[in-house]
């Protein structure tokens, strides 16, 4: 019995105790004289006291047999005779046992190694015996656990109460998966990277400037991996580049459509602006890729730039900037908006102009709210993958000319990770570690962004 | 000073003649700001229903009335504040020293430089105190080097009678005052443009008491030195510190005159109720 | 009482030449910084534009094929075949036996000569094979059938190609036809731009959406009920805020190596199915739901959760019966918007292996399968200029979609959405 037929099998016995938990508390009722006094709670309520007590503690234990099931599987199956003729070499066996594993889980049809193929069969007695354990045993807490709460089934029962603590339990479960997914972010990243830097320097990692990542060391021990090169490349493509072309455009866009724009003008830009952040990412490095990089390395050519690199630093940031460009302008919008409207009468009363009054009044007191949403707009940028890795290279220069190639961390992330993955050689593990650089910078960003903004907000509540 | 002698305090150059229709005062100097028949409209709804009134230089003028009287609105239309708001339309003719404000040759930035306004709530901009005095005269250009514009600032402060209690902080913001204090830098900031008008659309109505008192005691001080138009929906207020008084009601001006015979003796039935509380 | 200091400043004269000319200047700036306004708003629409016109310039010729004509003469090569046979159960079969490769190719050569085949894509005669099973009749006669010819030429009929594909046109001239590309609709990767299509990609974003959906939205929707209905005032909650408003900024990439390193290396998930992507694409969608949720949540008024407590409800039963069913259009809003970021994602995806090369549709969660950003991310870094055109329109796929499900969360906003 496979392990997806006895979920539906204990769920099919669920609902079956789910109908005699009702039955015998509407059963409970019609015989009561005055049916209110009688039962605390409604017999639906009943029905799902049963049915929790009959599923829940079986599907606690099937997941738990599903973890530990596979280290009893492999074990029965070592006993096997055909184990004897397995190499005493960790690595191979491993490889070995693994391949066996997976045909004799269907999902692999032939082995490569002979061996292999004579270890499927003790796997598969082996995955029988002990699945057909885990089902009886899980069938057996389904009914026993149905049948004890079916029998506590009483007309004082405070099933309702009891359901109501169940569902709140199921609410937080499902508010702590946040916490849970950050703590497997840090920790998993963490776990990597510490890998990482036991077979490299921290040091050597976060202040090196050359960028060669190597599986083994080179003759003087150098291992290419300093980063500093990257970092540069995702501040010069994300922070820069992309900033210098969404703040101007994204500020303007924001104080016309606020200031200036007719409510049906406005009401139809918005929306349109905003499609620019709907463009899915590969669409925009496609594009980046396609059209912006080769042109601007036409132009770059013909200003007498004769090192124009077709994937410039330029054409990604560029485009990054322009996907950037709804984000920092909502955010201007939702700051510009929240300087109380006092401001703006009191300085037109004055005679000023408006543009004066945006430049002079407006702007200063939302200004603490346009950097905070400039912090964001940063750390998105920083993080984009699709756009550099399409357009940006793979060069790791150290360079602020704009026309030629640098790399960012995003890109080597993904480059790291192409292909074979082996996950003890240090080339795999520096995507881990760069991860973690990634990760904690934009973490910082957005908490300080937020701060910022939040303060801003309460100024003028 | 007692407040029962300012109430009562004549004011010799402004004389009523009972020959003036209602609403228009004839006067013997010319008025510094006359409206004749204006109309305000928002979208198809009429705030503002012909209303004629001159504003003259030596006397403070109340508008008073029942929220929604429309005293605002109209206080607004004086300096094309209206303009803000895009469904507004005001019609008829407001005139500053005989000329038409709403004339497509008038100059809003220079018009809204001359017709000051001061705000309900106190609305110093998120800048030093100094900053919040000099925005007026920098935009103006009124200033002919830094010293000048310490002189404007200084004197501005000093008219607004607030300069002895900020001289040592000029550079603190000035939002860190205190309401009343804000609402006197407020006043400050007006005047540092060097305006005819200064239109008060209910500047003491965020206040306590003393702060108040203290707004009301610099609006004697300013009276003749520039109009001034006060919205108050305070009588008392009215009474204390003006000498001519506008009721309004339903957007119509139901009475103007001087503020002793409004008070004591108002020729309109729906003065009388309003002043002695029938409604309000 | 201070005394007023009356400086006795000139009274400003506005009328003043020197005083017009600042005025004039000063409207001049006003202009000028209108003009900037609307130069940005022209800029920001214009790129858009120019991103939408390239995208369906080029993907437009995606959907077309270009074609010629081959007649086959079934009675002469396939000596005689009956419309029977390729009736019922059998027909695939006696399709496979049939040889129509050869027989295709056979009829090519008789008609373009010997290098004939050249001119055609190689695995265009599987177009007579639905022909035939489309019209069984047509193997005893002598028909015409129109094939796709080989990318070069292809691309040089529709723009410019190499200059021997160029030659070939000219040579080929008025035989060349353009027809629909049916193939892209129906196919999944392949070597040949001619025989690409996107089935297979977006039949893994479907199920992978699917994963997502049943994953993110019941987990969203329980914490927005939690957070805003019940949750202490905590250091807990405070947590769990707090990491709610970080993931939903956390770089895209970041969710992947955690699905690398957690779901595939510790769990040992099957690599490259839509079920590692749809959990870690659910764990990105998640707090989107959750933020949008609470909104919904917010914006119930608490007369309702009153009026529902004083008559006796349970507060799970106010949240239940009252809160959630008003909530639910404002929560479908943002989960239909998380889900549309889901399925334009790429980089999470390219670090649990979904870029492998996908031949044939996945029919499970488990099997390998790559989604539509990652096949156009794929065909972008072909060499071949014919899959120019194929990943744009694979882009075009992308886009409507993307539409229908923002045009459908903005339906859903306007259409539910009660101003309390």
């Amino acid at each position: 019995m496979t392990s997806t037929t006895l979920l539906f099998l204990v769920i099919g016995l669920g609902l079956v105790a789910w109908f005699f938990g009702r039955l015998k508390a509407a059963s409970l009722q019609s015989r009561g004289p005055n049916s209110r006094s009688v039962l605390h709670s409604l017999p639906n309520y009943h029905g799902w006291y049963v049915a929790l007590w009959a599923i829940v503690p079986a599907a606690i234990f099937m997941t738990v047999w599903s973890f530990v099931s596979p280290a009893l599987i492999t074990d029965a199956a070592l006993t096997s005779p055909a184990a004897a003729q397995l190499p005493t070499d960790g690595f191979a066996r491993a490889a070995i046992l693994s391949e066996a594993r997976a045909i004799a889980y269907g999902n692999q049809v032939n082995a490569f190694n002979p061996l292999s193929q004579s270890m499927v069969e003790p796997y598969r007695e082996a995955i029988a015996y002990y699945q057909m354990i885990g089902a009886i045993a899980a069938l057996l807490m389904v009914f026993a656990c149905g049948a004890y709460a079916w029998l506590r089934i009483k007309p004082d029962l405070r099933a309702r109460t009891k359901i109501e603590r169940v569902t709140m339990l199921l609410l937080l479960l499902a508010s702590l998966i946040a916490i849970i997914t950050t703590v497997g972010i840090f920790l998993s990243l963490v776990f990597e990277t510490a890998r990482f830097f036991s077979m490299v320097s921290p040091i050597d990692f976060l202040f090196g400037t050359e960028w060669n990542p190597k599986a083994v060391a080179g003759p003087r021990g150098e291992t290419g991996f300093g980063a500093i090169p990257l970092f540069w490349g995702t501040v010069f493509i994300g922070a820069i580049i992309a900033m210098i072309v969404a703040i101007p455009l994204g500020l303007m866009s924001a104080i016309y459509l606020t200031q200036y724009a007719p409510a049906k003008f406005r009401s139809w830009m918005k929306p349109i602006l905003e499609v620019l952040a709907g463009v899915p990412t590969v669409v925009y490095g496609y594009f980046a890729a396609l059209t912006v990089a080769p042109a601007l390395r036409d132009f770059a050519v013909s200003i007498g730039i004769s090192n124009a690199s077709s994937e410039s630093a330029l054409a990604a940031g560029v485009v990054m900037g322009i996907m950037i460009i709804p984000f920092v302008s909502s955010m201007a919008d939702d700051s510009i908006a929240a300087v109380p409207s006092a401001m703006r009468d009191g300085s037109l009363a004055m005679g000023a102009t408006q543009s004066e009054t945006i430049k002079k009044v407006l702007i200063p007191a939302a200004l603490p709210g346009v950097v905070g949403g400039v912090l964001l707009a940063v750390s998105r940028a920083i993080g984009e993958t699709m756009i550099v890795v399409m357009a940006a290279g793979l060069a790791a220069n150290m360079t602020a000319n704009p026309f030629s190639s640098v790399t960012t961390v995003t890109t080597q992330i993904v480059q790291l990770l192409t292909g074979d993955q082996e996950f003890d050689s240090p080339k795999t593990l520096a995507a881990f570690a760069l991860g973690l650089v990634l990760f904690i910078v934009t973490l910082l960003l957005n908490l300080i962004a937020l701060r910022v903004v939040k303060k801003y907000r309460e100024a003028y509540e | 000073m007692n407040e029962d002698q300012k109430i009562l305090e004549p004011s010799e150059s402004v004389t009523m003649t009972d020959s003036a229709p209602t609403g228009i005062t004839n006067e013997s100097g010319t008025p510094k700001m006359t409206a004749r028949n204006v109309d305000v409209f928002y979208g198809d709804k009429q705030a503002i229903n012909d209303v004629s009134i001159d504003v003259n230089m030596d006397a403070v003028t109340a508008f008073i009335g029942p929220s929604g009287c429309g005293k605002s609105t109209f206080l607004r239309c004086m300096n094309r504040m209206n303009d803000t708001i895009p469904i507004a339309r005001v019609t008829g003719e407001i005139k500053l020293e005989g000329e038409d404000i709403y004339a497509s040759r008038m100059d809003v930035v220079q018009l809204r430089a001359r017709v000051g306004m001061v705000f309900q709530k106190p609305n110093p901009f998120p800048k030093s105190i100094y900053d919040n005095i000099a925005y007026g005269p920098r935009i103006h250009g009124l200033a002919t080097g830094k010293e000048d514009l310490d002189e404007i600032v200084e004197s501005s402060l000093q008219r607004a009678g607030l300069w002895g209690e900020v001289k040592d902080r000029l550079q603190d913001s000035g939002t860190a005052l205190s309401g009343g204090q804000q609402q006197r830098l407020c006043i400050a900031r007006a005047i540092a443009v060097d305006p005819e008008v200064i239109l008060m659309d209910e500047p003491c109505s965020a206040l306590d008491p003393i702060a108040t008192a203290k707004i009301e005691e610099l609006i004697h001080e300013l009276r003749g030195k520039y109009a001034i138009v006060i919205v108050t929906h305070n009588m008392q207020q009215a009474a204390r510190v003006s000498q001519k008084t506008a009721f309004f009601h339903l957007g119509t001006l139901v009475e103007y005159g001087e503020t002793t015979d409004i008070f004591t003796n108002p020729r309109e039935e729906k003065t009388r109720d309003y002043i002695t509380g029938r409604y309000g | 009482m201070n005394s007023l200091t009356d400086t006795s400043r000139r009274p400003t004269d506005w009328q003043g030449a020197e005083m017009q000319k600042r005025i004039a200047g000063r409207y001049a700036a006003e202009r000028r910084f209108k003009a900037m306004g609307i130069v940005a708003i022209a800029l920001s629409a214009g790129f858009l534009a120019f991103l939408l016109v390239v995208m369906v310039g080029n993907g437009f010729r995606g959907f077309a094929q270009t074609e010629l004509p081959v007649v086959i003469d079934f009675p002469a090569v396939t000596s005689g075949a009956s419309p029977s046979q390729f009736e019922g159960p059998n027909a695939e079969a006696n399709l496979q036996v049939m040889g129509l490769r050869d027989i295709v190719d056979s009829s090519i050569e008789i008609q373009y000569g010997q290098d004939g085949t050249d001119l055609f894509s190689p695995g265009g005669w599987t177009a007579v094979s639905a022909e035939i099973l489309n019209d069984p009749d047509i193997v005893e006669r002598k028909a015409t059938v129109y094939l796709p010819v080989v990318s070069e030429i292809d691309v040089a009929y529709k723009d410019e190609g190499t200059a021997g594909a160029e030659e070939q046109v000219r040579r080929l001239g008025d035989q060349l036809s353009t027809g629909f590309n049916w193939n892209f609709l129906s196919n999944s990767d392949a070597t040949d731009p001619m025989q690409v299509g996107i089935w297979g990609a977006f039949k893994g974003s479907l199920i992978t959406m699917i994963v997502t959906l049943m994953l993110a939205f019941p987990v969203g929707v329980l914490a927005a009920l939690y957070l805003e209905e019940y949750a202490p005032k905590n250091r807990l909650t405070d947590l769990i805020e707090v990491s709610i408003n970080n993931l939903a900024a956390v770089p895209s990439i970041i969710f992947g190596l955690l699905g690398l390193a957690v779901f595939l290396n510790f769990f040992g998930m099957p690599r490259s199915g839509a079920l590692v992507g749809g959990l870690t694409l659910a764990l990105m969608t998640m707090p989107v739901i959750v933020i949008s949720g609470r909104n919904a949540v917010k914006s119930v008024p608490p007369s309702i959760r009153e009026a529902a407590l004083g008559i006796g409800a349970s507060p799970l039963q106010v949240v239940f019966h009252h809160v959630l069913p008003l909530a639910l259009p404002g929560i479908l809003t943002g989960t239909i918007i998380g889900m549309a970021r889901a399925l334009g994602e790429t980089a999470p995806l390219l670090m649990i292996g979904m870029r492998a090369f996908i031949a044939t549709p996945p029919s499970g969660i488990t099997d390998p399968a790559t989604v539509l950003p990652v096949q156009i991310f794929l065909w972008s870094d072909e060499v071949d200029r014919g899959f120019v055109e194929k990943t744009s329109a694979a882009i075009i796929v992308l886009l409507l979609f993307l539409l229908v499900m923002n045009a459908l969360a903005i339906y859903l906003r306007n259409r539910f959405e009660t101003r309390w």
